[in-house]
């Protein structure tokens, strides 16, 4: 309790000692935390995306069942960052519960993040990062419990792609245990390719952080031998269409076949004529067709 | 619309055209016409001749890709061959009862009898032992044991005696309690006796006498030598060993089959003048002489029967010693083979008359085999009744050949057992201008070919015509052209095998186009111990540039280690010649091909240092220059197996402290770091970097789009719990696990993770276009899986209204920046697989249209063709109508393994390392190379050949029935002409 009480307080401290006083606003008891830079801030479509997808992972009543029992501690670690090539600073800190299960794992639940505002110093290293087209650097402990671990888990953001009215940054934290794997850092939202230098107007940072535990993969399916043999039996259904039409099978020769009846039918509609005609229209016929053979000839 | 409708027309089209099942099957009489299949052994490192009076004459041999093999002497065939597995080394080698091979291997604890006519095992043995030591195995000819030859193996400190009939064993002695090292086991001729000598520490000496028939220990000698041994004892005559003192200044002889051991010194200075004290005894198994190699020279030094030590001969170049053969009574003989000015000296000398030289050949030897490794000599009887040797020699490069009367006889080109790295260059393009003679005959041959041929489909031809049919299909004059093709099909597969050497495969039939021993990777005071890394395109003219000549460049490093300095060579695609090579003073750990090229189209290629620092190369201010523009898009990654960390980098100014503007330093940009005691990475895969996609877009239903989230810069990871991570340790499901990310490797972003559970590795990998397919254990089900992992891009998934297309209003076009986060979803599908797997890759064709067949080495070192389709995400057990007939397969629980889909048919490319696939410029075509001890190379179509005509389709038949209908239709003609006429006069 005592640790909890001098955490408080030297959080307060600390908080006040800053121009700005960062409004922190959890959201639920879901394992990602929102920290809103300003307050009234209307909610970004980025994190209601984060929201629409939780880390499938953990059980909702095994959570409950623990949520307030005495294992859990809070635990705090820091956000550094570097401009461009310059060192690392302290540029936050992340505070989360570490809930320890039954099985010996343990887990960070409820992260909360409160970023320091940037000094006149920083400002201005910021915006000759933004000048020159170069990263913004963040580092966080590989190891929650006894950071830094085994070394510092890095990521970088071109700094352009940081400023909107304020200053927009998105963290996906990868925790495996209390393990800190990797940290993806970026803009919430999108950053067209041709960055254009834009300087922000307000010096806050919205921060948006979401801790991402690993997914399962999907069991293979197991078909008992039944169903196995229903699946061929249909496939073979398939491949081997029951009924085709006769048209369908045999169109190749009935096509054929029709032309020659058609052509049939027209000769014998044709003879009866001629002959109906009688014998003097033949010489006549046969002087309609003669020219064109007789020029073919020559 | 207009567009969807297009997709919707044109993919059904394709899918109907891409439904053959048995895509991939051949008939009997094609095998051979588009494929091509060669053995190889490796280099061999013992062999043992066969002088059976009966049978033909053979050599057995033992190489260190692991192969026992029997070959023809006369033409260097293989009899038989065997591939033991990759842990399984041979460590000797011998014949016993004229009729069994025997082989020691695996570290000494296997013993193996193979049959000699036909390489059938006959039985196997097991040996047992305590602590690793030397493997010695020798077949003990004139020592009989109920008419049983007894086999005397010495491995992991133990003595053991087998016998060769069964394999049994006879009697075992351990030597593990008393911490000897044994260096030879020696047993006198004519005495049922055996010696067991080795050092207990550096100086103490001991020998064993034991009774051979059963084990009995007879006599313990033991003798200190205050200087200290170094290295290994040789066996010189019946009872007198040779040793080198802890100095290596001189030559330590030793006596010990006396009551006391008697240890004799000699200085190598007072034998050899002008010597240094790095002196090493050659092993050799000859007696009364041996050689020691001083510098250069090979010294070789007979015993003289009052046990001193007196030089003979003094040999100033590289050489090989064979070991004694004893021919006609008791009279024995060796071999020396030296290199004399170009050429190699082959030196047949009596034991005991060093100056008496049996045979004395030189025989012009291409240059670009190297050095002489290894002799071994065998005698025959000659027509006259006199003896003859031949010898068979291995070269630098790994060849075997055999020499007889003053010849080359054969030759193999074992190195191609042992390919590092593939590529291919395109050939020529063909010359215009043929004579008119060639045309002709090619016209004759042509035609009468294609008689042949409809006669063949006519059924028509007799058994004779069917074979020369079959003869002109396989010798085809087309395939086998130095020229491109307008397929192409003909292509130069160039390869860098563990040797140095570089080969030029001709595709069509697999032979050796030029060969090229590499300088830069050969031995030499400046780099020890050099290896191939791999081979890059460098120069690539483009289709227009005739009268420039591919080149390629070959990478490779002086040493063992990530840090030995590189050496870079340029050879020229066509000719095979080295046109430069370069020693560099950074080492080499990352070699990457960057998409740009300079004027005269070299490629520009980064190498990454140990250190970190990037070099560019070709070294010109106009690669800098071009390099200076994209400097700023230049990212890459490093992968850290053994610490679990993966690491993203860009390029900084130029290194610091170093005056080399082609050498930038880096800095780190994102990392990865995997919980050691969680997380072990085994397997990274990115894609194929010269893979073309068709269409980001794919139909879904006929109706939908997904976009497929297509990136360079993907890579594939598989990480397991660190106690599974060896190969099959024996876990329970509940500790193990598989964990498999996709990562960009610009930003660092983890893209996708997902763990199975209760699975383990080794895994397997292919990655293309936008998705993954990945072989591994699991454990709960004891079964192989194969899973896919497919990621699509949902930020474009809106541009479906084809309003939006048509007035530009969809963001199809514009840039995608990585630092954008990303909107991507994955589907992912297991499924159960009955083989384990050697590798895996895809077919690529030249425009990616044709569907992907996933080309799996499987454990039977064959290649199975796997359609793509099987593993699809979208699978269900009850697909929809649509769905059916877009193609998607009902889901069953594994893969199917159709027989007719074994890419190889009834081939074997034993060994199977790797396969690359190359596309052809028929889009239907892609050219598979499957490489590990032999060769095998074939031409597949995923989708059946839609868009050429088969090989056998008869132009023949075409032309008659052509020529038929003219001449039917001037006959009718005249008919016609001739009843009109006589209408006419009616």
């Amino acid at each position: 309790m005592s640790l909890l009480h001098s955490l408080l307080t030297l959080s307060l401290l600390f908080s006040s000692s800053l121009a700005f006083r960062s409004d922190e606003l959890l959201i639920d008891d879901e394992e990602f935390g929102l920290e809103g830079g300003v307050q009234g801030h209307p909610k970004s479509p980025a994190v209601a995306q984060t929201r629409s997808s939780p880390p499938p992972s953990t059980a909702t009543t095994t959570r409950k069942r623990y949520s307030d029992s005495d294992q859990d501690s809070k635990i705090q670690f820091s956000l550094e960052h570097a401009f461009g090539d310059s060192e690392f600073s302290p540029a936050g800190t992340f505070t989360a519960r570490l809930k320890t299960w039954n099985h010996g794992g343990q887990t960070l639940t409820k992260l909360r993040f409160s970023r320091n505002d940037f000094t006149e110093l920083e400002k201005e290293k910021f915006q000759n990062v933004l000048k020159g087209d170069d990263f913004y650097k963040i580092r966080l402990p590989s190891n929650v419990l006894s950071p830094p671990g085994r070394e510092f888990i890095i990521s970088s953001v071109k700094a352009r792609c940081l400023p909107r009215e304020g200053l927009d940054e998105h963290f996906v934290i990868h925790m495996e245990g209390i393990n800190i794997l990797a940290v993806n850092y970026g803009s919430p939202g999108a950053c067209p390719h041709p960055r254009q230098l834009k300087l922000p107007t307000k010096w806050s940072f919205n921060s948006h952080t979401v801790l991402k535990n690993t997914e399962q993969a999907q069991r293979t399916p197991i078909f008992s031998e039944e169903i196995l043999g229903g699946e061929i039996g249909e496939g073979g259904e398939v491949v081997m269409p029951p009924e085709r039409s006769f048209w369908a099978k045999y169109w190749m020769y009935l096509i054929p076949l029709g032309l020659i009846v058609m052509n049939a039918i027209t000769q014998a509609m044709n003879m009866p004529e001629e002959q109906a005609g009688g014998q003097p229209q033949q010489p006549g016929a046969a002087v309609q067709r003669g020219p064109p053979a007789a020029v073919r000839r020559r | 619309m207009g567009m969807q409708m297009a997709i919707r027309v044109f993919l059904p089209l394709l899918l109907l055209l891409a439904s053959a099942e048995h895509s991939f099957s051949l008939y009997e009489d094609q095998v051979g016409l588009m494929d091509w299949h060669q053995q190889y052994m490796g280099k061999v490192k013992h062999a043992v001749f066969h002088t059976q009076k009966t049978g033909r004459k053979r050599v057995v041999v033992s190489t260190e890709e692991n192969v026992i093999a029997s070959l023809d002497l006369r033409h260097g065939e293989i009899f038989w061959r065997h591939v033991l597995g990759t842990n399984d080394s041979v460590d000797g080698i011998d014949i016993a009862l004229g009729k069994y091979v025997i082989t020691l291997s695996s570290e000494g604890s296997v013993l193996r009898a193979w049959n000699l006519p036909d390489g059938k095992m006959v039985w196997e043995s097991f040996l047992q032992g305590s602590k690793p030591s030397k493997s010695l195995l020798s077949v003990l000819i004139n020592l009989k044991v109920d008419k049983d030859n007894v086999i005397l193996v010495f491995s992991k400190g133990c003595l053991h005696a087998l016998s060769s009939i069964d394999g049994e064993v006879l009697w075992e002695k351990d030597f593990s309690a008393e911490s000897i090292e044994v260096q030879q086991i020696i047993q006198p001729s004519g005495s049922d006796r055996i010696y067991a000598v080795g050092f207990v520490g550096s100086s103490q000496f001991n020998a064993y006498e034991i009774d051979a028939k059963n084990g009995e220990l007879l006599k313990h000698k033991s003798a200190a030598f205050p200087d200290g041994f170094y290295g290994e004892v040789l066996l010189v005559s019946s009872d007198m060993l040779v040793s080198l003192d802890a100095t290596r200044s001189s030559l330590v002889t030793i006596n010990f089959q006396n009551e006391e051991i008697n240890f004799g010194k000699t200085y190598i200075s007072d034998l050899v003048e002008e010597s240094s004290s790095n002196a090493v005894i050659l092993p050799s198994k000859l007696s009364g002489i041996f050689a020691i190699k001083v510098d250069t020279f090979s010294v070789f030094i007979r015993v003289t029967t009052e046990g001193k030590l007196e030089v003979v001969d003094k040999i100033n170049n590289a050489a090989a010693v064979s070991d004694a053969l004893s021919f006609s009574e008791g009279q024995q003989a060796f071999a020396i083979v030296e290199h004399v000015d170009g050429k190699i000296l082959l030196t047949v000398k009596l034991n005991h008359d060093w100056n008496g030289d049996l045979l004395k050949e030189s025989i012009v030897m291409d240059h670009q085999r190297g050095l002489v490794h290894m002799v071994f000599i065998n005698t025959y009887i000659r027509t006259d009744r006199s003896h003859g040797f031949r010898a068979l020699i291995v070269m630098e490069d790994h060849s075997l050949l055999l020499l007889q009367q003053g010849a080359i006889v054969w030759s193999r080109e074992e190195s191609l057992a042992s390919i590092v790295d593939v590529t291919t260059s395109e050939l020529p393009v063909e010359k215009k201008g043929v004579s008119v003679a060639k045309v002709e005959q090619n016209l004759f041959e042509w035609l009468n070919g294609h008689i042949l041929k409809l006669k063949g489909t006519l059924m028509l031809a007799s058994l004779e015509d069917i074979a020369t049919i079959q003869g002109m299909r396989l010798k085809s004059f087309e395939k086998s052209k130095m020229t491109r093709d307008h397929n192409g099909f003909r292509k130069l597969l160039i390869v860098l095998t563990r040797a140095g050497k570089l080969y030029a495969l001709h595709t069509g039939d697999g032979r050796v186009v030029w060969s090229l021993l590499l300088s830069s990777l050969r031995k030499s005071g400046s780099c020890e111990n050099p290896t191939g890394l791999g081979v890059y395109q460098w120069q690539v003219p483009h289709h227009h540039a005739l009268d420039e000549n591919p080149s390629i460049l070959v990478v490779g490093r002086c040493g063992p280690n990530w840090d030995a300095p590189g050496v870079l060579s340029f050879v020229d695609a066509y000719i095979g010649k080295e046109l430069d090579s370069l020693d560099l003073t950074h080492s080499v750990t990352q070699v990457i091909p960057l998409p740009f090229t300079d004027s005269v189209e070299q490629h520009l290629h980064l190498i990454i240092d140990a250190d970190h620092h990037a070099h560019l190369y070709p070294r010109t201010s106009e690669a800098i220059g071009i390099f200076q523009n994209e400097f700023s898009n230049v990212y890459w990654y490093s992968v850290d197996a053994d610490n679990g960390i993966i690491k993203g980098h860009d390029l900084k100014i130029n290194c610091i402290g170093v005056a080399d503007e082609y050498c930038f330093d880096s800095r780190d940009l994102w990392s990865i770091v995997f919980p050691s005691e969680s997380e072990k990475i085994i397997e990274t895969v990115t894609r194929k970097l010269n893979e073309v996609v068709h269409t980001q877009a794919k139909v879904i239903d006929g109706q939908d789009v997904m976009y497929k989230y297509i990136s360079k810069n993907l890579l594939f990871v598989a990480t397991v719990a660190p106690k599974a991570s060896g190969e099959f340790r024996m876990v329970t499901p509940e500790e193990s696990w598989l964990v498999v990310y996709l990562i960009d490797t610009v930003t660092g972003r983890i893209l996708h993770r997902m763990t199975h559970h209760g699975s383990q590795g080794p895994v397997r990998a292919v990655f293309s276009e936008n998705w993954v397919v990945y072989h591994y254990f699991n454990l709960r089900a004891h079964r192989y899986e194969m899973s896919v992992i497919e990621i699509y891009d949902q930020s474009r998934a809106d541009n479906k209204d084809v309003l939006k297309l048509v007035f530009g209003k969809h963001n199809l076009t514009s840039p995608i920046s990585l630092y954008s986060r990303p909107e991507v979803i994955t589907k992912s599908q297991s499924y159960f697989f009955t083989h384990s797997v050697k590798t895996i890759t895809v077919t690529s064709t030249a425009k990616g249209i044709t569907s992907k067949q996933l080309l799996i080495g499987t454990v039977g070192d064959q290649v199975l063709a796997l359609d793509k389709r099987y593993l699809d995400p979208r699978r269900s057990v009850n697909p929809t109508q649509a769905e059916k007939e877009e193609g998607v397969i009902p889901l069953t629980d594994s893969l199917p393994i159709i027989p007719q889909s074994y890419v190889t048919h009834a081939l074997k490319v034993e060994g199977l390392r790797g396969i690359v696939t190359v596309p052809a410029k028929l889009e239907s075509t892609t050219l598979a190379f499957a490489y590990g001890v032999d060769l095998f190379f074939t031409r597949m179509a995923p989708s059946r050949t839609y868009d050429s005509l088969t090989e056998d389709f008869s132009y023949a038949l075409l032309l008659i029935t052509i020529v038929a209908l003219i001449a039917a239709i001037f006959v009718t003609w005249v008919l016609s002409e001739r009843k009109e006429l006589q209408e006419k006069w009616r």
